[in-house]
């Protein structure tokens, strides 16, 4: 990995009023990587990937994409330099169709592109294909995070940020969910930075991962070098694999 | 099992039958009558009692209903088969009604008049219903655009003599100008800080209006406004020097329904111009953005949408369809004053489009009419207006709590095949 990163966070601080949530946060994402973010609830993992998009702002460090300082641009214009991220509690359009949804996706992308992504993305989730006229609002915890992640690649993004999305699924979702997730990245060439509570499935999909406690980044590596590692274990994966 | 719910209920009626008392004693038991001796209080506690019996009981025969499961919707005839009708049917229907009103038999002037103000009523609907129902901005000055439509209007018709036809654009204009004006201190602002806001805004204008003498007439209003000429053609019995009036031209008879006719089409077509342009605003990316704003802003902002140009556009078209609407007031009824653009203007706006089912176009219709013509209808009963109109919004809230017409339509569908 000797290239430039795509997404480069640089020593960022951000803080909730008095609460410093991120007390200086480094970490690179290489093209054509999985990269995951692991950690406690409360650890900063959301907050970091908001402050990459600008909301809550970053008070201090700087974040580059692509070799541009995109340190807290406003949130509407990350689409465009293709960052894609599917937020934390999925926030689909609860009262509008699957394709809807889709269509929502595709706001800022080219129109001329949109039947074709419309397409891949029911490749990705042939589920989707089946419930395209279904509200969304009434499907369930695993179509309605699929929709999420779809809605999010109608755009074409370069770098796709996920919150959490293995939240409330059950395991053999889990799996399905992030199988697809490599099939992004590895099928479709998309960068992806993932934050997951989930650390076993995160870690063992992820080519590196980064741990952060307290708001910095206690340790990073590879994914599977991560995994074996005993404190992690202890910590992030008692209780089993599932 | 049965026991427990008996007590429930009566726990429940009781509650309900102290916050009646508590409201009726001083409203009802006490009353104020000039004596001979100068003012006395007369007490009326049986009234009172009467009251809160009628409460106690209501609320029994609720929990009854309840219980049973069935709930209320079991016991009224069911209703949903109304738009069921096939929407196209229902629309169509509706329209060549709408068209032929005016000359079918039982038609005469005071059923054309009301049909008029349903109608405005309607467009007001229709026009909030872009701000509320899909932008899901919750507006409570909305009268503060009608306002300022009919003042703009009446002052440009009255001072400078412009035709309706040069001033109904310029009012439009005006009003999402204001609109625009409005939705930027706002655009931060959600739910009941929202509401506050575009409440404290409708009641600036209609006080400036009040005040502002020199400007507005301040509470005399404006009068004799100008009414609109068919082409040219005036709706006067005599022609002006070197004009012709409309039934001089036909060959007609002098009519005063003539004009009423006119206004009655005005209006409706008004008002389909208004459902037509915001059925095609939902369709492009702009109309499906207020939707996706309504639902979630985050998501939005995080599909590259910018919430600032979807809001403005929201509130300034909303408020430009509100400016037609006052346009066409204020040269219908010839005159208007600040009273006309209070409070209470917004609220029956804002209940049409609520009660029709925030978002859905046929029921801004149905609540209008509803809104319109019960008052109407309940004339002779008119002290206990309220009271009815009061009952009737409980029973709608129980009924169909998600508003008359709560389905909501997509705006776009995958071709088959693709």
């Amino acid at each position: 990995m000797a290239a430039t990163p795509l997404l480069s966070v640089q020593n960022v601080k951000a803080n909730y009023g008095p609460v410093e949530a991120l007390r200086g946060v480094s970490l690179d994402v290489f093209p054509g990587e999985i990269v995951a973010l692991i950690g406690a609830n409360g650890a900063g993992k959301s907050t970091l990937l908001m402050t990459i998009c600008g909301d809550p702002r970053a008070s201090a460090g700087r974040v580059v994409y692509d070799g541009t300082d995109i340190t807290n641009r406003p949130l509407h214009e990350m689409v465009r330099l293709g960052i894609a991220q599917s937020p934390e509690g999925r926030r689909i359009f609860p009262r509008m169709t699957v394709f809807e949804n889709l269509q929502m996706g595709a706001f800022a992308g080219d129109p001329a592109n949109f039947e074709a992504d419309v397409e891949r993305v029911f490749r990705l989730f042939p589920r989707l294909a089946e419930r395209r006229e279904q509200r969304a609002g009434t499907m369930s915890g695993g179509e309605q995070q699929m929709l999420a992640i779809g809605r999010a690649l109608m755009s074409r993004p370069r770098l796709l940020l996920l919150d959490e999305p293995s939240l409330g699924l059950a395991p053999l979702l889990v799996a399905q969910i992030f199988a697809t997730i490599k099939e992004i990245n590895r099928g479709e060439g998309v960068t992806v930075l993932l934050v997951e509570q989930n650390a076993y499935h995160a870690l063992r999909l992820a080519h590196r991962g980064y741990v952060l406690v307290n708001g910095s980044i206690r340790m990073s590596g590879p994914g599977a070098e991560l995994l074996a590692n005993p404190d992690i274990q202890k910590a992030y994966l008692a209780g089993g694999h599932h | 099992m049965g026991g427990e719910r008996l007590s429930t209920a009566l726990r429940e009626a009781l509650a309900s039958a102290f916050v009646a008392f508590l409201l009726a004693l001083p409203l009802v038991g006490f009353r104020l009558s000039e004596t001979q001796q100068g003012i006395g209080i007369v007490t009326r506690f049986d009234w009172v009692a009467w009251g809160v019996a009628c409460v106690f009981a209501g609320r029994l025969l609720m929990a009854y209903w309840r219980g049973s499961r069935a709930d209320i919707l079991g016991h009224l005839p069911a209703m949903p088969a109304l738009p069921a009708v096939s929407g196209k049917a229902f629309v169509a229907i509706f329209l060549i009604f709408a068209v032929a009103m005016p000359f079918l038999p039982f038609s005469d002037r005071y059923l054309v008049e009301i049909a008029i103000t349903v109608l405005i009523y309607v467009m007001l609907g229709w026009g909030l219903n872009i701000v509320v129902g899909l932008a899901g901005l919750l507006d409570l000055g909305y009268v503060a655009f009608y306002a300022v439509g009919a003042y703009t209007y009446a002052l440009l018709a009255v001072n400078f003599e412009l035709s309706f036809w040069l001033c109904l654009p310029l009012a439009g204009l005006l009003a999402a100008l204001f609109g625009i004006l409005l939705g930027f201190p706002v655009l931060r602002l959600r739910g009941d800080y929202l509401a506050i806001v575009t409440l404290g805004f409708g009641e600036m204008i209609r006080v400036v209006l009040l005040n502002w003498k020199d400007f507005s007439g301040g509470p005399n209003g404006i009068t004799s406004i100008p009414r609109p000429s068919f082409f040219g053609l005036d709706f006067a019995r005599e022609a002006e020097e070197g004009q012709t009036t409309f039934s001089a031209f036909f060959g007609l008879e002098y009519s005063p329904m003539h004009r009423i006719v006119f206004l009655y089409y005005l209006i409706l077509v008004l008002a389909l111009v208004t459902n037509f342009f915001t059925l095609r605003m939902r369709r492009l990316p702009v109309g499906r953005a207020w939707e996706a704003l309504r639902e979630d802003e985050i998501a939005c902002r995080a599909l590259g949408i910018n919430p600032t140009n979807v809001k403005l556009s929201a509130f300034a078209l909303g408020a430009m369809f509100g400016g037609f609407a006052g346009a066409f007031f204020a040269t219908r009824q010839g005159f208007i004053s600040p009273e006309s653009f209070s409070f209470i203007e917004s609220a029956v706006i804002l209940a049409i489009v609520v009660l029709g089912g925030m978002g859905s176009q046929i029921g801004v219709v149905i609540a209008a009419a509803f809104l319109i013509l019960v008052p109407e209808m309940l004339r002779d009963f008119s002290q206990y207006r309220m009271v009815m109109f009061g009952a009737a919004m409980v029973l709608i809230m129980l009924w169909r709590p998600q508003g008359l017409v709560a389905h909501r339509k997509p705006s776009a569908r995958l071709e088959a095949g693709a």
